[in-house]
């Protein structure tokens, strides 16, 4: 097997030393290897923030594109060419807030997408307010008298849109991070998998002890077919108890079925058809 | 020429008269000009499909009615003082018996055809008394209205009829069409929206997002009426933010990408404008007129936007922006987007508004077989050596590669980026490739539509316009010649970027300039006077959502 440096870059990457974006990297690397692909094989889209800035330290293609905007951005440009194997990777202040219509439409869409939301209940690049998963009463500069609100439940909402892949990763459990990647590429339809992991600079609450002391896996003899037992797992995290592990997974079709001149390759280099145009324009007389 | 005016309810079938009509004429070799008002609403209300129909080249909506169809008495009401003196109203006899107008012929339905199909019978009567012949209008109706697949096409060729043969017997001298050629072959009946479609997908359209929002939508439902047979992948975003993100992310793996919206929608698009300026990703982005601000008169037409348009997207960068004045030019710089996007690598703008969007005209032949499409300009991949997306060249232009051509990495950023496409806060990077971008308006300026001059080479006054304004100035400047007056008109299909080369002279040769637009402030006008120095000394504006007219433009000229 080909090794997890052919992933890597020359760039340094620009987080805290402590962040938990340096332990997902190596994890997203190497399902990449285990899958068998090759850098040209792979396109990162990405939004903006902290995690956004992932796919720069990595050998892949790269569309690093607006803050709130990976999943519109990787939705065209998958159905553009299905050949590429197409990996969100943001942040949760970039994927359920900035971007959070986008997201509700995106799994309901369904295209062939790996959605890694690294999530660390708290926006780094900006210098920490809170973001919608930030525990409630969370006390910033920003949010003085506390986050307003319960946190999003980003797994809670995916069930409840029937999401065909449903997972919750942590960047404290490396190698589970790695299978579930690996799983959520396999998964022919949007896969969302939550990575919670530490700020280090601005979230002085959950840190890899608190992850440690919070997180525990999903029951082994968990059906992620049943969508009620699925869910009682996502609401667990009402009471700050995180199942890690794959949650839920449904069967819905990915819309590119639905595309049949999306069958792969350069969509540009496809000729037109001058024949069909003209009898087109012809019915018009 | 004739004028006909087609008024009722949204729901009755107006539009359904208009367009067999339209397609009877244009069947029958004549040239039209329709103009659709209509409400913001599915039922009643009150809407409008005129046709100007003639032997010759028209383009200008114009004033007046020679022959009034009115679905309801309250179109009658609203429409009769536009009656020429010897014009003719129709309308349901039921509802003004006793009607004491010269001009009234009061059609009994009731007697004539189930309520249903009111509008095709007056649709005959409207038909044979513009001299129309009956198998032609038939058949435009069967082509319309689907034919023996339709199963109320036997209850409608019968309705038809019955009309037909009560106007017939009824027919009022002076308003039946005078004689022309045969159609042209291969001409065709095409409104502004289905054009610009049209050419998109000759151009090489493969992915279109949306939102959908009035008057842009057309040009979405045109592409996806075809987008099987002709291979473009279409999808209706959860919003305009989402529209332009998806264009620009298909691009930027290979699909000619165009999204299609409205002023208030692409406020929402102006984030992916500067994306697709800082990413270098080609991108049409069409935008169809109407009066704002905010909703402002959803379905009336306007050309507010251009300031807009000019300025669109944060941060500084080159782009070209087309405002086709015909349906031919829809179809023609709909194309000319699509290479100019691809050729400079960046964002491109097409204006549209509700008039022409709506207006169909009879157009062609396009020789849509042979015109060569805007395949994407990829570079070959380099033999050795990591590729850089923003490398440097001498036009700014970089050579482009998308991914799946072979090993070559395609980074893309919207942060400032190196020339291998990663971020970086090297100042002095940032500025060389901000500079490069601001380069490519030499590419941009070579591929540069030159504004038409119209009329007398040394005028009295220039009419200065833009976009759909075209056909209404023009024939101004008709009217204006005609009465001795030197008049010419300046028209620009591309408004972005201006270079006063080919005009300049001439304007500051013209006695006075008077710039006329569908806004209020003169917009073109103060692009020009920005960017070129020459002034208009006065500006004819329309606001009331409706198009300028040859008669409007008279009107607001002898009032100073």
């Amino acid at each position: 097997m080909a090794k997890a440096t052919i992933f890597d870059n020359h760039l340094e990457p620009a987080w805290c030393p402590g962040c938990g974006n340096f332990a997902i990297l190596p994890a997203v690397k190497q399902a990449l290897v285990n899958r068998g692909l090759a850098p040209s094989e792979v396109l990162f889209v990405s939004g903006i923030g902290q995690a956004a800035k992932a796919p720069h330290y990595l050998r892949a293609h790269v569309f690093n594109g607006l803050h709130g905007r990976a999943l519109p951005a990787a939705t065209g440009a998958k159905l553009a060419n299905p050949d590429l194997e197409v990996i969100v990777e943001s942040g949760d202040g970039c994927i359920y807030g900035e971007g959070g219509n986008h997201f509700l439409a995106a799994i309901r869409r369904n295209v062939n997408l790996t959605v890694l939301v690294h999530n660390n209940q708290v926006y780094g690049l900006t210098k920490g307010q809170a973001s919608p998963t930030s525990a409630a009463g969370m006390i910033t500069k920003a949010q003085p008298h506390g986050s307003s609100g319960p946190p999003f439940n980003p797994l809670a909402t995916a069930i409840v849109l029937d999401a065909g892949f449903v997972a919750r990763g942590s960047a404290g459990r490396p190698e589970e991070l790695t299978a579930l990647i690996e799983a959520g590429m396999d998964h022919p339809g949007l896969a969302l998998i939550d990575i919670l992991q530490p700020c280090v600079s601005f979230n002085k609450r959950q840190t890899w002890a608190w992850y440690r002391e919070h997180c525990e896996p999903v029951p082994t003899d968990h059906d992620h077919g049943d969508r009620d037992a699925a869910l009682r797992l996502a609401f667990a995290a009402e009471e700050e108890r995180f199942f890690c592990g794959i949650l839920y997974r449904g069967a819905r079709p990915p819309l590119e079925n639905r595309f049949p001149m999306s069958a792969g390759g350069i969509l540009g280099r496809v000729p037109v058809n001058g024949g069909a145009l003209a009898e087109i324009i012809a019915a018009h007389g | 020429m004739k004028r006909i005016l087609i008024a009722g309810e949204a729901g009755q079938g107006l539009v359904t008269v208009g367009q067999i009509l339209s397609l009877s004429l244009v069947r029958d070799g004549r040239h039209i000009v329709v103009t659709q008002g209509y409400m913001s609403r599915i039922r009643g209300g009150h809407n409008t499909y005129a046709i100007r129909a003639a032997a010759g080249p028209v383009a200008a909506p114009v004033e007046g009615v020679d022959l009034l169809v009115a679905l309801t008495s309250e179109s009658v009401e609203l429409h009769r003082d536009e009656v020429d003196d010897d014009g003719l109203i129709l309308g349901d006899v039921a509802a003004a018996p006793a009607m004491d107008d010269d001009r009234w012929l009061g059609i009994p339905f009731a007697e004539l055809v189930p309520a249903r199909q009111m509008n095709i019978a007056a649709l005959g009567v409207a038909a044979a008394q513009l001299g129309l012949d009956r198998e032609l209008v038939e058949r435009a109706a069967a082509d319309y209205l689907g034919g023996k697949k339709n199963p109320e096409w036997d209850a409608g060729r019968e309705a038809l009829d019955e009309g037909f043969t009560w106007g017939e017997f009824r027919r009022r001298p002076g308003l039946g069409l005078s004689a022309v050629p045969a159609a042209a072959a291969g001409r065709v009946m095409l409104n502004g929206n289905e054009a610009i479609a049209l050419g998109a997908l000759s151009a090489g359209l493969k992915f279109l997002s949306f939102y959908p929002m009035t008057p842009a939508t057309s040009v979405c439902l045109k592409v996806i009426a075809h987008a099987d047979e002709m291979g473009v992948i279409t999808e209706q975003a959860e919003d305009e933010i989402a529209a332009v993100n998806m264009a620009v992310g298909a691009s930027y793996a290979g699909a000619p990408a165009m999204v299609a919206t409205s002023g208030g929608g692409f406020v929402l698009m102006e984030e992916g404008v500067s994306l697709a300026a800082m990413t270098e990703t080609p991108l049409v982005l069409v935008l169809a007129q109407r009066p704002g601000p905010a909703t402002g008169l959803p379905t009336r037409t306007a050309q507010g936007d251009l300031d807009l348009v000019v300025c669109a997207g944060h941060g500084e960068f080159p782009r070209a922006v087309f405002a086709p004045g015909t349906v031919e030019e829809c179809f023609e710089l709909a194309r000319r987007a699509f290479a100019v996007a691809e050729a400079s690598q960046g964002p491109v703008f097409l204006f549209t508004d509700q008039f022409l969007a709506d207006s169909y005209r009879a157009v062609g032949p396009f020789p849509a077989a042979e015109l060569p499409p805007v395949a994407p300009l990829l570079a070959d991949p380099p033999a050795a050596g990591m590729y850089r997306r923003y490398a440097d060249s001498e036009t700014g232009v970089s050579p482009r590669l998308v991914p799946g051509q072979g090993e070559a990495l395609v980074v893309a950023d919207s942060d400032e980026h190196t020339a291998d496409g990663h971020l970086t806060e090297d100042l002095a990077a940032a500025a060389a490739m901000a500079a490069r971008r601001r380069d490519k308006i030499g590419v941009i300026r070579g591929l540069m539509v030159p504004p038409t001059w119209y009329g007398a080479a040394a005028p009295e006054t220039v009419l200065v316009c833009w976009g759909s304004a075209c056909g209404a100035v023009f024939e101004t400047v008709d009217r204006l010649q005609a009465r001795g007056r030197a008049a010419a008109a300046l028209h620009f299909s591309q408004v972005w970027p201006l270079d006063p080369a080919p005009f300049a002279d001439r304007l500051a040769a013209a006695g006075e300039i008077i710039s006329v637009e569908g806004n209020a402030g003169g917009q073109l006008a103060g692009l020009l006077r920005r960017e070129t120095g020459i002034t208009a000394a006065r500006h004819v504006g329309r606001v009331d959502g409706l198009p300028l007219t040859p008669e409007y433009i008279l009107r607001k000229l002898a009032a100073a």
